[in-house]
């Protein structure tokens, strides 16, 4: 029933839905946290949008280590090849994740303006190194990166980290920053004080109109100005995984995809949607303007990864070192195992988090904080 | 193509740094996490009011040291990735999984309920909130479990075979790896330790308080949860201590001659020595003080069984070296044509030797065309430092059998009600660093005397690094320390800050003690 090419298959979506799922649950911490000082005016507003965010943060963050975790064990080549090689990006990554948790323990232990502002800082920091990371490290993947395999399936990468700072690569991370920063002002404006409610619904909305703008562009480019990567010859979908028995032709289009698969355009139009209904419904009761923000966030994903399909980490400087779904995945009996791990505790982990933020429902008052700040 | 030697070197450093790092707050947050546990079920039992705010002051250090373990963490989870990509490659298919199930299992659950711990006081009733924390408790150890699974693996890796088409180890049997004997023995080994960690940090703390005069009811508490649940951890720690020794000397014969400083292979049962100087160059050990049989009983479980000495490991070695350059020739065949009959066969027959002969690769490109003088030095490579593993041991083992004092001395007291010794009080609270001594060194036996080895006869670690610069590597390396170094500091001075406040200075204790609340409030 569950053969190497539709494991391959169920893989790369779930890496999708953990993905997904990081940048809806855990980017909302990051947009809150980077509009810290901008849309908190005075200490006890920073306090009120922190504790929008503080109970279930450290549950968000977990999205991201167990997208880690799925990638090597589900991707290992991936895995193995993307974080070698964007070494030095991938420890400034690293430092934005350390300097979270601390950030928000430690903020609240002194009483002292500087102590406080340094943190918000390191925490501003944090958010706006990670939306930026991610995104521009999604453009390089359009782009090809610079490296090849020996025939030991050694990596050798053949570039620099400054490299990466390509227009389109950054481009692509403004997307994802914008898109976040209208994220994490929907959730402000669903959890905090009116007050601050007030300044988050501006944000958001500016925030979003900049991201439709910034992502049809990257489409307009993407169609026009850079070459799309295939596999030439015939496609092996359950072959054993080396990179090394194919043929990559580029030059086509990344909308190869597109044009044979017309649902494909779903994912755009899901994001368009979320926009607009942003747009709408942000600013009134309940949670639909975040809902909405939150399918701009999935639909802007999908497209990139529907784009890709089957590439996950295409090579510049060596076209047929590229990884895709049906080269670079682990063993047959490891994807099965996982997959019934995930199909076991994907829902469990989906039941407690939805209870925690049920629990944790309703706006933080600024009246509340006054009172009263959790003995984090 | 062989790994620029100062990037393996570097990299070495820079993990072992990291994980000695984060192995700092880790077994604390195991330990402390069931105290809290066990006072907030006091709580739910008794309804006394003291017990509530004993699991909110504790709660308050145990958040500052979590907050620096997740943030630790992440380095761990990436840095395979990041400086061990071959490593990454060659056993992901085993590896990763552990890794995929311990986030899925364990620390989602971890991390969603850690923010209600704090935050659900007031949000969810006293039971559903005791039972939040007991998750929370079960949730740490339940991720030591899985780490521990793949840490194992990378001891003993059963389970798996090398297959040529894709140039890696894969998964035959996930029973056996999830099953592996020496990850259970570790396990219950490592929370132990953690427990016991947990114990004397509340241990200690208490009884500087009761030397101030200050909190006295809320310590004497703390005291008798922590003397009670630190001697049960302590007793577990030593015991399950040596069957993970028993594990060791099963599948790692070399660590555990390294541990002991055994050079030749003694008759048995072998003695264990308590004291010596180990010289790695004349290979004998001077002035050492010997108990016999004790080794033999305790490696073996038999009085007939000899443990082998390194020189009798290192021709073993030269042996397997020889064997496993036929799998690498094999392996060389089958990668040009998967159906060679004649090299699978080979493959089959040496495949578990074909680490030894990657072994050369340090020195060579191609270890088919190693020198007899090659092969014995790729052989004497597999001996770990004696010294380092030896003392480390040694001074472990010291402290485990101190703890148990410790505790077991606290438990009477605590039972007679007689806590107030000063003598005791002051032995206790400068036991404090003990825990954390114990835990750093049993890292460096159990990985440091895995070396050369980054999988146990399977990879060797010089071949696991990333094809890095050395620059790259310096950045990360130089970055670590000082953020790490930094983190340290301020670590450090909230720790002594909040625990010299204490509850009194917080406002959850009265400063007088005539005034202690014994009906519920809210906090």
């Amino acid at each position: 029933m569950f053969d190497y090419e539709t494991l391959r298959i169920i893989w790369w979506a779930l890496i999708g839905i953990l993905l997904i799922g990081f940048a809806i649950m855990d980017g909302f911490d990051f947009g809150v946290a980077a509009l810290l000082r901008v849309l908190g005016k005075d200490e006890h507003e920073r306090v009120v949008l922190l504790e929008t965010i503080e109970p279930t943060w450290e549950g968000n963050q977990v999205w991201f280590i167990l997208g880690g975790g799925a990638v090597f064990a589900a991707w290992p080549l991936l895995y193995a090849a993307s974080f070698s090689g964007l070494y030095v990006a991938m420890f400034v990554l690293l430092v934005a994740f350390i300097i979270r948790p601390v950030g928000f323990n430690f903020r609240e232990k002194v009483h002292h303006a500087t102590w406080k502002a340094v943190w918000d800082y390191c925490l501003v920091a944090s958010g706006v190194i990670v939306m930026l990371v991610c995104g521009v490290a999604f453009g390089n993947l359009f782009l090809g990166l610079p490296f090849h395999f020996d025939g030991d399936l050694r990596m050798t990468w053949d570039g620099t980290f400054f490299q990466l700072f390509r227009p389109f690569a950054l481009l692509s991370g403004l997307v994802s920053l914008s898109m976040l920063l209208a994220h994490g002002a929907a959730w402000a404006a669903m959890k905090a004080d009116h007050t601050i409610a007030v300044r988050a619904v501006k944000v958001s909305r500016i925030a979003s109109l900049v991201y439709v703008v910034l992502f049809v562009l990257a489409g307009i480019w993407l169609a026009y100005g850079i070459p799309g990567y295939a596999i030439a010859g015939p496609v092996v979908t359950d072959a054993a995984s080396n990179p090394l028995g194919k043929d990559v032709a580029v030059g086509g289009t990344w909308f190869a995809g597109y044009l044979t698969h017309p649902m494909f355009w779903g994912a755009p139009v899901l994001a368009f949607v979320g926009a607009l209904g942003l747009q709408l419904f942000i600013g009134r009761r309940g949670f639909l303007g975040f809902f909405c923000s939150s399918l701009a966030v999935a639909g802007t994903i999908l497209s990139a990864g529907f784009a890709l399909f089957p590439f996950l980490m295409p090579s510049a400087s060596s076209p047929s070192s590229s990884l895709t779904v049906w080269d670079a995945s682990s063993s047959q009996g490891t994807l099965l195992l996982m997959l019934g791990v995930t199909v076991v505790f994907l829902p469990i982990i989906l039941l407690y988090t939805g209870w925690v933020f049920r629990v944790m429902r309703g706006r933080v008052t600024l009246d509340h904080v006054r009172k009263s700040h959790g003995m984090y | 193509m062989i790994v620029d030697p100062d990037v393996v070197g570097l990299s070495r450093l820079q993990f072992a740094l990291t994980a000695l790092y984060h192995f700092l707050f880790v077994p604390l947050t195991l330990g402390l996490a069931f105290m809290l546990a066990i006072m907030e079920s006091v709580y739910v039992m008794t309804r006394r009011e003291v017990w509530k705010r004993m699991t909110q002051f504790w709660g308050v250090l145990f958040g500052i040291n979590f907050a620096m373990g997740v943030a630790t963490g992440v380095t761990m989870e990436f840095q395979f990735g990041t400086n061990w990509a071959y490593y990454s490659h060659y056993v992901g298919d085993i590896f990763g999984a552990p890794l995929a199930i311990e986030g899925m299992m364990a620390f989602f659950l971890e991390g969603t309920l850690v923010g209600l711990f704090f935050f659900g006081w007031d949000r969810i009733s006293p039971l559903k909130h005791m039972l939040v924390t007991w998750f929370l408790a079960l949730a740490t150890s339940l991720s030591a479990l899985w780490i521990l699974i793949a840490n194992a693996w990378m001891q003993n890796p059963v389970g798996a075979a090398f297959n040529p088409q894709t140039m890696r180890m894969e998964v035959t049997s996930f029973k056996e790896v999830i099953f592996n004997p020496v990850a259970q023995s570790k396990f219950v080994h490592t929370v132990s330790a953690g427990y016991t960690m947990g114990a004397m940090f509340v241990l200690s703390i208490s009884a500087w308080y009761l030397l101030r005069g200050r909190n006295i009811d809320f310590a004497k508490r703390s005291m008798t949860v922590a003397a009670s649940f630190g001697l049960a951890a302590a007793l577990s720690v030593v015991v399950l201590g040596d069957e993970s020794g028993y594990a060791v000397s099963e599948n790692q014969k070399m660590k555990m001659a390294a541990i002991e400083a055994m050079w030749e292979t003694e008759p048995a049962p072998a003695s264990f020595t308590l004291f010596g100087l180990p010289d790695v160059k004349a290979k004998e050990t001077h002035a050492a003080v010997r108990i016999p049989w004790v080794m033999g009983l305790m490696g073996t479980r038999s009085i007939d069984e000899p443990i082998l000495g390194i020189a009798d490991l290192v021709d073993d070695a030269k042996v397997r070296i020889a064997d496993g350059i036929k799998a690498y020739d094999a392996m060389l065949v089958l990668r040009e044509n998967k159906n060679d009959a004649q090299a699978k066969a080979i493959l089959a027959a040496h495949d578990k030797d074909m680490g030894y002969a990657l072994l050369l690769k340090r020195f060579m490109d191609d270890p088919r065309k190693a020198s007899p003088e090659d092969i014995q030095k790729a052989a004497d490579s597999t001996i770990p430092n004696v010294p380092v593993l030896f003392w480390s041991f040694r001074i472990m083992v010291a402290c485990g059998l101190w703890f148990i004092v410790l505790f077991g001395y606290a438990f009477w007291r605590a039972s007679k009600r007689r806590l107030e010794g000063r003598r005791f009080l002051r032995v206790a609270l400068w036991s404090l660093p003990l825990p954390w001594v114990a835990a750093e060194l049993g890292w460096i036996v159990a990985e440091y005397g895995r070396q050369p080895w980054a999988i146990e006869g399977v990879l060797p670690t010089a071949l696991g690094a990333s094809s890095l610069t050395s620059g790259q590597v310096w950045i990360s390396l130089g970055g670590f320390v000082l953020f790490y170094t930094a983190l340290a500091v301020i670590d450090g001075y909230l720790m002594v800050k909040f625990a010299r406040k204490g509850p009194d200075g917080l406002g959850m204790w009265p400063k007088k003690p005539d005034a202690i609340p014994t009906t519920a409030q809210t906090a």
